[in-house]
């Protein structure tokens, strides 16, 4: 049952990133984006990860993209993209950086078994089940990212706030 | 997950599927005679007799409704982008027929099989599902506006998707109340916390209560928010261009909402199942047990589950949820409609702050309370509840500014002001006596 529900999930995702590439009016975009949202979300829910899927849903397919649809359909985009098509210089830094991404997502992937990543499967999900029941699904999470990574998490805020402040930036009409 | 502890494999998933089929029958049909009660309640406000033709009392209503809905011809606007248009209503309807399954109705129910939890998916993240699968109604409801490309529908779509959004931001924040005096994320932990406390929670959290209700009105799009919808602007909104069995997807997805926010407003405010002062229902999982309590030494008493109490606190549940659902309905055939700058103010600069601030005073007066060691029980609720009165009172002070509250025998702040202005002129009329205009 687990296996035929990850196949499904997984494959909606990543047809659905293809979708989001490959189509050619952003509203089509933005909804495959949002199933492949959703199917991460199931998969984090066969992983046991209830809350991170929660969460999952309600900020990025049900807050952050639903902004971006409102910005879509209020500027009306989408019908002249080839414009903003850069070729060039621009095709090939995209080719470098896609590049090192995947080396970086590779490297994660194969070179991760001998650091503990990928424990004991069983073990693993007993002991989330022991904390889930101590701590409720939320304070597994939310313990160690407000005691261990606080300070990252306080980082993360901040990279979120240069985002805004460069929005604001760019979006100023030149004088 | 409880279940596991109690019930076979095979009778775990039996009783599962009779539970899904038993609660998405009886929403359904309480959906359609909520647009009954919609009627008749609103005719009985105006002083009409509302519809009572079909049937006796006009029961048969909803029936005869549902079946010219799917029998009429449907309509498919020539421009309209065919395929999200008839995605619209299917994404508007599926979550809000699904968001019901985390919501418990009743006490566990014994039965030859073992004790089964009277709730279809006790998840162990709770209102953080509810909360997750509403906020993608909004998706349905946008796609129809812009598929219809009609400009009545697409601003209907582009109001709801602004609205929406704004009070996710009030209704998650007076929740995060109800989170931290339950302590638990999961809406039968709730029912039990509020037992344990000997409170309902809409006592020690007045005004998180008041948030709530007012955001589940801006998120269900109902009066006074029904601004995607508001008919002297837009005709309808965002269904405009839609017409018999779509149209009336809208409308079940609609009511689906109004019924699961009245039960959650019952649940998290007002104990869910429980029967208030009898602590004989109080019941709850603990350590695969099923418990009534903590004695004085700390040690569980064991429940005793029985088919009269699960009928009895269901009988609570469906009171609690009958009156909220009459609230809505009462609600809308009373007030006007906002404006859409007014609706954006309240959400962003009075609900938003306010609900901040009140978050800080519950956890501060907590933290205190935890500090001075007084146990989770009525004093602890008692001290909460008083905070959070003098909170409520001068929240409505600030924003009646004596419009309401005061009456029409004072009219308060309209007498001031047309008083200063009697003043004003007759002091002009004073410092110019022969009226010639200067």
């Amino acid at each position: 049952m687990t296996e035929i529900l990850f196949v499904l999930f997984a494959v909606v995702a990543l047809g659905g990133a293809f979708g989001v590439v490959l189509s050619r009016t952003p509203v089509a975009s933005l909804l495959f984006m949002v199933a492949t949202l959703a199917s991460v979300a199931g998969i984090y829910v066969l992983f046991e990860a209830h809350f991170l899927a929660a969460i999952q849903v309600l900020v990025y397919a049900g807050a952050i993209m639903v902004l971006f649809l409102f910005v879509i359909m209020l500027l009306n985009l989408g019908h002249d993209y080839r414009a903003d098509l850069k070729y060039g210089l621009w095709s090939l830094l995209a080719l470098v950086v896609a590049g090192l991404t995947a080396g970086v997502l590779g490297q994660a992937f194969w070179g991760a078994s001998d650091t503990g990543f990928r424990g004991d499967g069983a073990a693993v999900a007993a002991a989330l089940d022991a904390a889930v029941r101590e701590q409720g699904a939320a304070g597994v999470i939310a313990e160690p990212l407000f005691t261990d990574y606080v300070v990252a998490f306080e980082l993360m805020g901040l990279l979120l706030l240069v985002a805004i402040v460069a929005a604001v930036v760019l979006a100023k009409p030149k004088t | 997950m409880h279940e596991m502890n109690q019930l076979t494999t095979f009778w775990f998933w039996v009783i599962g599927g009779v539970k899904v089929l038993a609660v998405f029958t009886v929403v359904m049909l309480v959906v359609a005679y909520m647009t009954l009660a919609e009627r008749r309640v609103s005719a009985f406000i105006q002083d009409r007799l509302g519809p009572n033709r079909v049937g006796p009392f006009g029961l048969l209503q909803p029936i005869a409704d549902g079946l010219k809905n799917i029998i009429k011809e449907e309509t498919m606007p020539g421009t309209s982008a065919k395929l999200y248009f008839v995605l619209g209503p299917a994404l508007a309807i599926m979550p809000a027929v699904v968001t019901f399954a985390v919501i418990p109705f009743a006490a566990p129910l014994p039965t030859p099989v073992g004790t089964v939890d009277m709730i279809v998916a006790d998840v162990p993240i709770g209102i953080l599902y509810i909360l997750a699968l509403s906020s993608l109604a909004v998706y349905g409801i946008v796609l129809a506006g812009w598929a219809s490309n009609n400009k009545y529908a697409f601003l209907g779509g582009l109001r709801a998707s602004a609205q929406m959004i704004s009070y996710e931001v009030a209704l998650g924040l007076s929740v995060i109340a109800v989170l931290l005096l339950a302590g638990n994320v999961t809406l039968t932990e709730m029912v039990w916390q509020q037992q344990q406390l000997g409170l309902w929670f809409v006592f020690p959290l007045s005004l998180a209560f008041i948030f709530f209700v007012i955001s589940a009105l801006a998120e269900t799009n109902r009066l006074p928010f029904d601004m995607p919808e508001a008919e002297s602007e837009l005709i309808t909104g965002y269904h405009t261009e839609y017409s018999a069995i779509k149209f009336s997807m809208f409308f079940i997805a609609e009511y689906s909402h109004v019924l699961t926010a009245s039960a959650l407003m019952a649940t998290l405010f007002f104990g869910g199942w429980d029967i208030p002062v009898w602590t004989g229902d109080d019941m709850f999982w603990h350590e695969g047990a099923l418990i009534r309590g903590f004695d004085d030494a700390g040690a569980p008493i064991a429940a005793t589950p029985s088919v009269l109490i699960t009928l009895l606190t269901l009988g609570a549940f469906c009171t609690k949820t009958a009156f909220f659902v009459f609230l809505y309905i009462w609600i809308r055939w009373t007030l006007p409609r906002f404006r859409y700058d007014q609706v954006m103010h309240l959400g962003w600069k009075v609900l938003l702050p306010a609900a901040l601030g009140y978050i800080v005073l519950i956890a501060g007066t907590m933290l205190v309370l935890d500090q001075l060691g007084v146990p989770f029980g009525l004093l602890y609720g008692l001290v909460l509840t008083g905070v959070s009165g003098v909170t409520t009172i001068a929240f409505f002070f600030f924003i009646d500014r004596d419009r309401v509250i005061a009456g029409a025998h004072g009219m308060g702040a309209v007498a001031r002001r047309r008083e200063a202005s009697r003043a004003l002129l007759a002091r002009r009329a004073a410092a110019n006596p022969d009226g010639s205009v200067s």
